[in-house]
């Protein structure tokens, strides 16, 4: 029953302002995709062109291999979850969770059977006649997934569905989601700003940035082999450095940083100058006197936090600060201390030199 | 010195003058609300010679003229029956037009919005018999269409406006805007993001609307019928200009006072049901909103589409509302119009003979002087109008403050008290006036003091509608930090709260002195030869045919409430115009 999602160069224009600008993608069947990108970056664009609330002003949109470029949503097959779930406040569960099959014609009875079913799914059995204000947050939430559910879909698409619950429900959610997307087989498009979320939950991640795809791939691609700045700092903290590509030998490039020279996947990239992302995780802090060949910093700040220690270092020879996560919290550094950096391989990633002059 | 001591004792936040300001206007409403509504009650229970009379009251309170049945075979109905009949067909009609104006304005992209811009200020302008009197001049047994109709289409002449027909139609153009008013904000509130989940779930435009818009909408539609039936039930002077045979309540109220019988035992009795109806309209309100009110508005990711309206629906609506907007334009077109022609409709030579009966200014001996016949009511209507601005407005604002900003006991009925006075007819009003003031203790009968009392109290909700709409909207941190910082209560109102509140004060001044202008139903009882208003004279005018100076008068009194209000409107500006239209236009 799922099915998959394609947009063949879609573009959104309100007026003047490119909401979504020449977009293609394409979804598998069975997956869940989430659009990540800050607020305005026109993913809740995309996802409302899917569900069919908005037309597209151009490109075509294809869903289970039809074209449904301008057919309604009612005509699409796909359900949606809102963000401030619209549940019908006049309505109690089961009429809420009954709208759809009503609407689609099944009959009154069978319709209250498939509901029941689908709010047991949930885990709701025996809150059927509530009405929505009388449910919590993470109920309501669930009263607005098995709204979704229920008409067996071809596409559910969720609209930053977690954003209205606190921090340890918004966990517990998603992963019930993902779990019940898994098991039955569901096409998902997800949209959410939050990157953890996005890492938790997709098989694939389209990060989205002024109108266009900044970049796709796996939740793993993403975070260790960003095509970009926006994509390095959007997935997770990093500092980036400049570096040189000296030399490149069988995709494999030789980078020199400040004193020390690393070896890395050069990615397409030339020789030539170039960036580096270095996650906080990656670099390793060594007291003692300087080591030949590695760098070597000073501590200007550090923060106790609690399973781990924050540092800023100052690399000798830069500028721009590097951002350290140590695990270490039992005997820390002290502001001033200097100290030897080692980069472990795993979470650097180089990156296209930026034409833009960097703030010093 | 009281509230000092009331203070000292730990009652209304310990501090005089919060306890002062309490006891000012407690003992104000008690004395100008509580006490003419308690004479009224008990003047209920008289007879002529001031015994206490059950029976007279218990015969006059079932009496055939106010219950009977008579218009099923043939005679008159009794007046409650008329009252109640003619205000729930103007409820209904000024609900289900209400609708359909405010589904075109806010559901499609007819170019609307700039004429109902206008049509929401039209009904505050408007004194509310001018409509009454349009409707003659149009439809009358002399008007324009009927003299079109009988000359050309061989139509005979009647007087079916004069009745149930005629009030009906005059309170369906007067009332119709506020309708609209309470409709429009509730269907803007109703979170486009539910009908867009409803539009996913499959259902069509007029499933949307059938079971998604419609029930969201039906606490709007009470509130709305509730509004209109009330307005429609307080309505004195149109029943009074184009009623005919057709008695109401609140005509016969006046003519139980003022007429041949002068049966002041009577009026009371009609002023009691009167009041009795209003009041269960008004409870009947309150306790459906309090039963269904669902707050849609979420403010989280809530910028969707409404859906489109069915088409049946789109067209439906147009149907509705153009005869109504012809028939308006048609009214205010014969106002402003027809003070400038000899005879409307008949001989239509531009005239400014009325204008000048009216207004003119003549040079005699000593200089200028104000000849026009009808100098005098408007410049005592100014005068009084604003004596009483000042003062509404002041009251208006301590009581919206103390409402919204203190916690004192007796709070509760203190506000029930405040939403009392909304509630209260003109009319009852009035006839409480005169039994509570006319003899005794205080004697202003006669005075310009009780039209100013009668202003000031008639209008003060509307002073503490605006200012709670706005103090709602000033952050209680502000208060805090200036108690925290060693003002008192007193100080922080004066230097904090008033200064913020200065467009809300503005507003409801300018709003207090209009509806002084445009008042009718409570006055007209406490007009005396020293003191005429303009809206009485109008009525005096029309009501022995002089209907030129009546109208003249009538665009004269419009065109100037019009330009008060614009120039308000320009310099307050228009975001907090529109909240205030709300808050003015729900009162009677």
């Amino acid at each position: 029953m799922s099915g998959g999602v394609v947009f063949q160069a879609v573009s959104k224009r309100y007026g003047g302002v490119t909401a979504v600008d020449n977009v293609s993608f394409d979804i598998a069947a069975g997956t869940l995709v989430t659009l990540l990108g800050p607020s305005g970056c026109g993913k809740t664009t995309t996802l409302r062109m899917i569900a069919g609330l908005e037309q597209a002003t151009a490109g075509r949109i294809f869903i289970d291999g039809v074209d449904v470029t301008t057919k309604s949503p009612g005509e699409r097959d796909v359900s949606m979850v809102f963000q401030s779930y619209a549940l019908f406040p006049h309505l109690n569960v089961l009429d809420n969770v009954c709208y759809g099959l009503r609407s689609s014609g099944v009959k009154r009875i069978r319709a209250a059977e498939q509901a029941r079913a689908t709010i047991a799914l949930v885990g709701l059995t025996g809150l059927e006649n509530r009405l929505p204000s009388e449910l919590s947050g993470g109920q309501q939430q669930r009263v607005a997934l098995a709204r979704a559910m229920v008409l067996e879909p071809r596409v559910l698409l969720f609209d930053e569905p977690l954003s209205n619950l606190d921090a340890r429900l918004r966990r517990h959610v998603r992963d019930e989601i993902r779990s019940l997307q898994q098991s039955l087989g569901l096409t998902v498009v997800y949209v959410t700003h939050d990157q953890s979320e996005a890492l938790a939950i997709s098989d694939r991640i389209i990060v989205m940035n002024n109108a266009r795809i900044a970049q796709g791939g796996s939740p793993r691609e993403l975070y260790e082999s960003p095509s970009d700045r926006f994509v390095v700092n959007f997935m997770g903290e990093a500092s980036i450095l400049p570096v040189t590509i000296q030399t490149i030998d069988d995709g494999i490039a030789t980078v020199r940083l400040g004193g020390t020279t690393l070896r890395l996947p050069n990615r397409g990239l030339d020789t030539g100058p170039a960036e580096i992302a270095i996650r906080p995780h990656a670099p390793r802090l060594t007291g003692g006197t300087p080591e030949p060949n590695t760098l070597n910093g000073t501590i200007r700040r550090a923060v106790y936090g609690g399973d781990h220690m924050e540092y800023d270092v100052t690399i000798d020879g830069f500028s721009e600060p590097l951002f350290v996560v140590d695990a270490r919290v039992a005997s820390p550094y002290v502001v001033g201390a200097g100290v030897g950096i080692a980069l472990t391989p795993s979470g650097l990633a180089l990156l296209p030199a930026s034409t833009r002059a960097r703030p010093k | 010195m009281l509230a000092r001591e009331l203070a000292k004792r730990g009652y209304g936040d310990g501090q005089s003058f919060v306890t002062g300001s309490l006891l000012l206007i407690g003992g104000a409403i008690a004395m100008f609300v509580a006490y003419p509504i308690l004479c009224v009650l008990t003047s209920a229970v008289r007879d002529d010679a001031g015994a206490f009379a059950p029976a007279l009251f218990l015969a006059k309170l079932t009496g055939h003229s106010i219950w009977g049945f008579d218009c099923l075979t043939g005679g008159a109905c009794g007046v409650a029956w008329n009252s109640l009949a003619l205000a729930t067909l103007v409820g209904v009609v000024t609900t289900l037009l209400g609708l359909a104006f405010a589904l075109l304005a806010v559901r499609t992209d007819l170019p609307l919005k700039p004429l109902l811009r206008g049509l929401s200020i039209l009904p505050i302008v408007t004194p509310p018999f001018v409509i009454g009197l349009a409707l003659i001049l149009l439809f009358g047994r002399a008007g324009m269409v009927t003299n079109w109709l009988a000359l050309h289409a061989g139509i005979p002449r009647s007087r079916w406006i004069y009745g149930i027909w005629g009030i009906g139609i005059a309170q369906v153009l007067a009332f119709t805007p506020i309708a609209f008013m309470i409709l429009a904000g509730v269907l803007a509130g109703i979170s486009p993001t539910l009908e867009e989940a409803a539009r996913m779930l499959r259902a069509t435009p007029w499933r949307i609307f059938r079971s998604v818009t419609w029930p969201l909408l039906r606490p709007g539609l009470t509130s709305a019928f509730l509004i209109g039936f009330v307005e429609s039930l307080a309505d004195f002077a149109n029943p009074l200009v184009i009623g005919g045979n057709f008695n109401v309540l609140s005509t016969d109220i006046f003519f139980a006072v003022v007429g041949a019988s002068h049966d002041q035992g009577r009026a009371a009795v009609l002023a009691l049901i009167l009041l009795v109806f209003t009041l269960a309209a008004f409870a009947v309100q309150s306790w459906w909103l309090g039963k269904a009110r669902y707050t849609t508005v979420t403010g989280k990711g809530d910028s969707g589409l409404h859906a489109p309206l069915p088409l049946r629906l789109r067209a439906a609506s147009l149907l509705a509302v153009v005869p109504w907007l012809l028939l308006t334009i048609g009214v205010y077109g014969t106002i402003l119009a027809g003070g400038f022609v000899a005879q409307i409709g008949r001989d239509n030579t531009p005239t400014m003979q009325y204008f000048l009966t009216a207004f003119s200014v003549d040079r005699g001996v000593g200089g200028w002087f104000l000849s026009g016949s009808a100098w005098p009511s408007f410049l005592t209507t100014l005068e009084l109008g604003l004596i009483a601005m000042p003062i509404t407005a002041a009251l208006g604002v301590l009581t919206a403050y103390l409402l919204d900003r203190i916690r004192f006991r007796g709070r509760d009925a203190f506000e029930f008290l405040t939403m009392m006075i909304f509630a209260i007819p003109g009319t009852v009003i009035g006839i409480g006036y005169i039994l509570a003031f006319n003899a005794g203790a205080i004697q202003l009968t006669g005075t310009g003091l009780i039209i100013v009392a009668a202003f000031v109290f008639r209008n003060m909700p509307v002073g503490i509608r605006a200012t709670l709409a706005s103090l709602t909207q000033i952050d209680r941190g502000l208060d805090e930090a200036s108690l925290m910082l060693r003002a008192s209560r007193a100080a922080t109102l004066r230097r904090v709260i008033l200064p913020l509140l200065r467009p809300a004060i503005a507003t409801a001044m300018i709003y207090s002195l209009v509806r002084a202008m445009t008042a009718v139903s409570a006055v007209i009882f406490l007009v005396t030869g020293g003191y005429n208003l303009a809206t009485v004279y109008i009525v005096g005018r029309a009501d022995v045919g002089e209907y030129g100076v009546a109208i003249v008068y009538a665009a004269v009194l419009i065109v100037f409430m019009m330009i008060l209000l614009l120039t308000i409107q320009a310099v307050a500006g228009k975001a907090r115009f529109g909240r205030r239209d709300e808050a003015v236009a729900v009162v009677s």
